[in-house]
């Protein structure tokens, strides 16, 4: 490997570890690249996004009440059907009022997050952030997760990223956003106190209501379990079967949050009486009967797992350097990993020091979020309005907090780079240049995004544009710009 | 498509027709003319591939009403009266009408106990082995039906393209692909894309990627028109009225590629949120609806083509033949497909069923599988679009040659 010249170093530090360089982020990165990232880790976690911050337990309580409202409209609505198509009364209505806030606090929320992506000096710190909250996804494509989604990275992911990894494993799954996403929320033990009662003919102890008789089965559901098992933890590859899920679906009855018989609703909340007794059996280790200790057992167990580290290591190298990531690169971090017992300061670290990480060629290519916030700290822009931005993500295939599925947005270049989607990207590039361009010269500005990466073609294209809008989308759009 | 890239600023699609062939040692005069007379009718034939995410539960879409034991199985969210009637056995979801109504002229079929190999009950590895059509996981980065295409093109030109903003793995591999997915028009002969083409032109995997973007923009407006407002961008999910209408329209936009003269003849579409471990009768509603709109739009919007065409539904496992604790399932084995077309041999279930005894499930768990999905795959590659069936044994589903085509689809 060529070991890249200093003002390379600073160039990658900027773009490829951190979020695409604003306008003298390089300069100030040429002294120490190493000591500029090593800088930005902190024991007290990653940053929280601008904006006051509400708690998951204050969102549940709003989509409560949104859907004891919404319950109660359809109610008068057959009883006493209004005339339709009044719009003004529509808007009026306590119900669109109250789904209106709900979505507005989506919105509010990831306006501060990519609002701090696009301006923190501290960019290292934010991707890895980014990293951890798209390992442990949850996602708004579930009603009641949408508004604990933006929540859930800040009091579960952020405080613990430069942290003990089992820490972090426990906050977030434990998250009520988590608990809701992958349904571990109504999961009973089929042998539990809560079930016996239930199946005798009690009343719901659990559930938000009573559900009608036909739907009363109660017992597990092996979601969660499965996905701490295939995507959180081990891998898939790591030889567990389809009876440690189950088993391990048993020792997590239980965890779950309060409803509206309870005292905090929303709250993370541990219903012993629906706990599944008994010793349970997880890839070989037996765990002794202990309520709430026995999950967290054996989680703190699957943590310390060899294949744990060696999978998320490997996630990490393929997010941070390349699709298919040098096995050395992945065995340093390993090293780092099992030698610190999973102390995530010092994986980022051993990240920083490889020389596998520095590799001259990028070959990354950007998602479109790491595209849009690139752009946004290339021009010195404050992001768009969510209103404006959401189409645009949604367009380029990643909704704001909406990933397809647990295991979170993709990371490779073949998903992203369909045929429509960098078409899309140049539609972006075109809109976005003719309004955040203002004055400036996008040759001077193409050199502050990419320094040393800046090829001689990319700046030649630039030198020709008839316009200074349309050489800041050829910027946007290069091969170099578009790859980190 | 690396090595053999084709040059970005030459019209792609016959500049990529003569490189695949000089790649592949074929003569060209062959090749000059595209359609031999015996392939006329071949050079009609069109397939569409629709994925459907998350582990769709088969004995929802197409529930065995039946067999004696799915009320026990399923309690509550067992579909009993309200299906729509297909045979002693069988019925179809009540939100699957325009299915229905299709199966009833003998143009969809069920395939009621279908999987792939994979035994993992993990989405991912289920899907990707359901997408690459090799007979283990993680084995190979292409998918089968980028492979058949890239056959299929030493024959005849054949495009593929697929609908949504993220390439679905099934179409990933050698041959570069288009993809549409809904948005605003591009001026194709604008300055900008003309520049980028340039800029692209060592860049392997941006330039082709562009060039086929921007063919299949000049084909967005008349293979669109009609449709009334475009689909946005994320109504996808919308649930109700407008979700079925931006489905119909996504469909129907589909179909209008397909009939473009140069149009894809290949086809992927997929859709999410099929993972229904709660809540699962409220969730398939919306989503069966969904899945009901998009076939509906694109046998509508095909018109006159539907005879040519068959549509594959499929999904990476089947659930729980149980119900689970919390009104939904959990991931299973063998599910249902479904196969439409208007050129459709008509008949029964394909495939065998395996009932829903206790004895027969699979891990006294799920539904048994009774047919390796690459048969489904196969049966419809070689019987409707002629792919040759070494090919299919060695290219399209490595090492597959013990899992023969089911035959008599088409």
């Amino acid at each position: 490997m060529a070991l890249a010249d200093q003002t390379m170093r600073a160039a990658i530090a900027a773009t490829r570890f951190g979020l695409g360089a604003r306008p003298g982020e390089i300069a100030l990165t040429r002294r120490d690249p190493q000591g500029f990232l090593r800088s930005q880790i902190r024991r007290e976690g990653a940053d929280l996004p601008p904006g006051t911050p509400a708690t998951s337990a204050q969102r549940l309580n709003e989509f409560r009440d949104y859907q004891r409202d919404r319950r109660a409209a359809k109610v008068e609505k057959t009883v006493d059907a209004p005339p339709q198509g009044v719009a003004t009364m529509a808007a009026r209505d306590p119900v669109n009022l109250a789904g209106r806030m709900l979505r507005q606090d989506l919105a509010a929320d990831f306006s501060g997050r990519i609002a701090l992506a696009a301006t923190t000096d501290a960019a290292f710190r934010e991707r890895w952030a980014l990293f951890w909250a798209n390992h442990f996804t949850v996602s708004a494509s579930k009603a009641i997760t949408a508004t604990v989604v933006g929540p859930f990275e800040d009091e579960a992911i952020r405080p613990h990223v430069f942290g003990r990894f089992e820490d972090l494993l426990a906050a977030a799954e434990t998250h009520p956003a988590m608990l809701t996403y992958l349904d571990q929320v109504q999961s009973i033990g089929p042998d539990s106190p809560a079930a016996l009662f239930l199946k005798t003919g009690g009343p719901r102890g659990v559930g938000a209501r009573p559900q009608p008789a036909t739907q009363r089965t109660v017992g597990l559901n092996e979601n969660l379990a499965r996905e701490i098992l295939e995507l959180h933890t081990v891998g898939v590859s790591a030889g567990y079967t389809q009876a440690d899920v189950t088993e391990f679906a048993r020792a997590m009855t239980g965890l779950s949050i309060g409803g509206p018989r309870d005292e905090s609703y929303g709250a993370p909340l541990f219903r012993a009486q629906a706990h599944e007794p008994g010793e349970r059996t997880v890839m070989g280790v037996r765990y002794a009967p202990g309520g709430r200790a026995q999950a967290s057992a054996i989680l703190s167990d699957l943590a310390a797992r060899p294949q744990t580290a060696r999978f998320i290591c490997g996630k990490i190298a393929r997010h941070f350097v390349a699709d298919d990531p040098p096995p050395a690169l992945v065995g340093r971090l390993d090293a780092a990993w099992t030698s610190s017992r999973g102390d995530l300061a010092r994986v980022a670290e051993a990240l920083i020091a490889a020389p596998e990480a520095w590799e001259p060629k990028a070959a990354k290519f950007k998602t479109p979020y790491e595209f849009i916030v690139s752009s946004y700290r290339a021009a010195d822009a404050s992001p768009m309005a969510f209103d404006r931005l959401a189409p645009i993500l949604t367009g380029l295939g990643q909704k704001p907090f909406s990933a397809p599925s647990p295991k979170g947005w993709p990371d490779d270049a073949q998903s992203w780079a369909a045929a429509d989607a960098i078409v899309k990207r140049m539609q972006f590039a075109q809109g976005f240049s003719g309004a955040a361009l203002r004055d400036r010269d996008p040759r001077t500005l193409a050199v502050e995004a990419l320094g040393e990466r800046l090829s001689a073609e990319t700046a030649k294209a630039i030198a020709r544009a008839e316009s200074r809008a349309e050489g800041f989308a050829l910027l946007l759009m290069s091969p170099e710009f578009q790859r980190r | 498509m690396n090595a053999l890239a084709p040059n970005p600023l030459v019209a792609p699609s016959r500049r990529r027709l003569l490189t695949t062939a000089a790649g592949f040692g074929l003569s060209l005069q062959l090749l000059a003319v595209p359609a031999l007379a015996a392939d006329g009718d071949l050079n009609r034939r069109k397939m569409i591939v629709v994925i459907c995410r998350g582990g769709m539960d088969g004995l929802s879409v197409a529930p065995p009403v039946g067999d004696p034991d799915y009320p026990s199985l399923r309690g509550g969210l067992a579909i009993g009266e309200v299906a729509l009637p297909l045979d002693a056995t069988f019925g179809l979801h009540p939100q699957l009408s325009a299915v229905h109504a299709l199966a009833q002229a003998g143009e969809a079929r069920i395939v009621p106990a279908v999987a792939t190999p994979d035994r993992a009950r993990s989405h991912f590895e289920a899907q990707d082995v359901l997408e690459t059509g090799a007979a283990g996981v993680y084995t190979t980065t292409s998918g089968w039906l980028n492979r058949a295409v890239e056959t299929l093109s030493t024959h005849r030109k054949v495009d593929a393209l697929s609908v949504g903003p993220t390439a679905p793995l099934i179409l990933r591999g050698k041959v570069q692909t288009g993809s549409w997915s809904p948005g605003r028009a591009v001026d194709t002969e604008a300055r900008l894309p003309l520049l980028l083409l340039d800029l692209y032109r060592n860049d392997l995997l941006l330039g082709p990627a562009l060039a086929r973007g921007l063919a299949t923009e000049t084909m967005a407006k008349d293979a669109t028109a009609g449709l009334g407002a475009a689909p946005s961008p994320g109504a996808g999910k919308a649930g109700g009225q407008q979700g079925r209408e931006a489905a119909h329209a996504l469909g129907s936009a589909l179909a209008g590629f397909m009939r473009e003269p140069g149009g894809p003849s290949v086809a992927a579409l997929s859709l999410d949120g099929f993972d229904s471990h709660a809540n699962q009768a409220g969730l398939l509603n919306a989503r069966l609806a969904y899945l009901d709109a998009v076939l509906d739009g694109v046998h509508t919007g095909l018109g006159p083509e539907w005879r040519n065409t068959v549509v594959v539904v499929a999904t990476e496992f089947g659930r729980t033949a149980r119900a689970n604790g919390t009104g939904g399932t959990d991931h299973g084995t063998a599910s249902t497909a479904l196969i439409l077309g208007g050129g459709l041999r008509p008949g029964g279930i394909i495939g065998d069923w395996p009932t829903l005894k206790s004895s027969a499930l699979y891990e006294n768990r799920d539904l048994a599988p009774t047919l390796d999905m690459r048969g489904l795959f196969k049966g419809v590659l070689a019987g409707h679009m002629g792919v040759d069936h070494m090919a299919l044994d060695r290219v399209v589903f490595p090492n597959s040659g013990a899992t023969k085509p089911v035959t008599g689809l088409v």
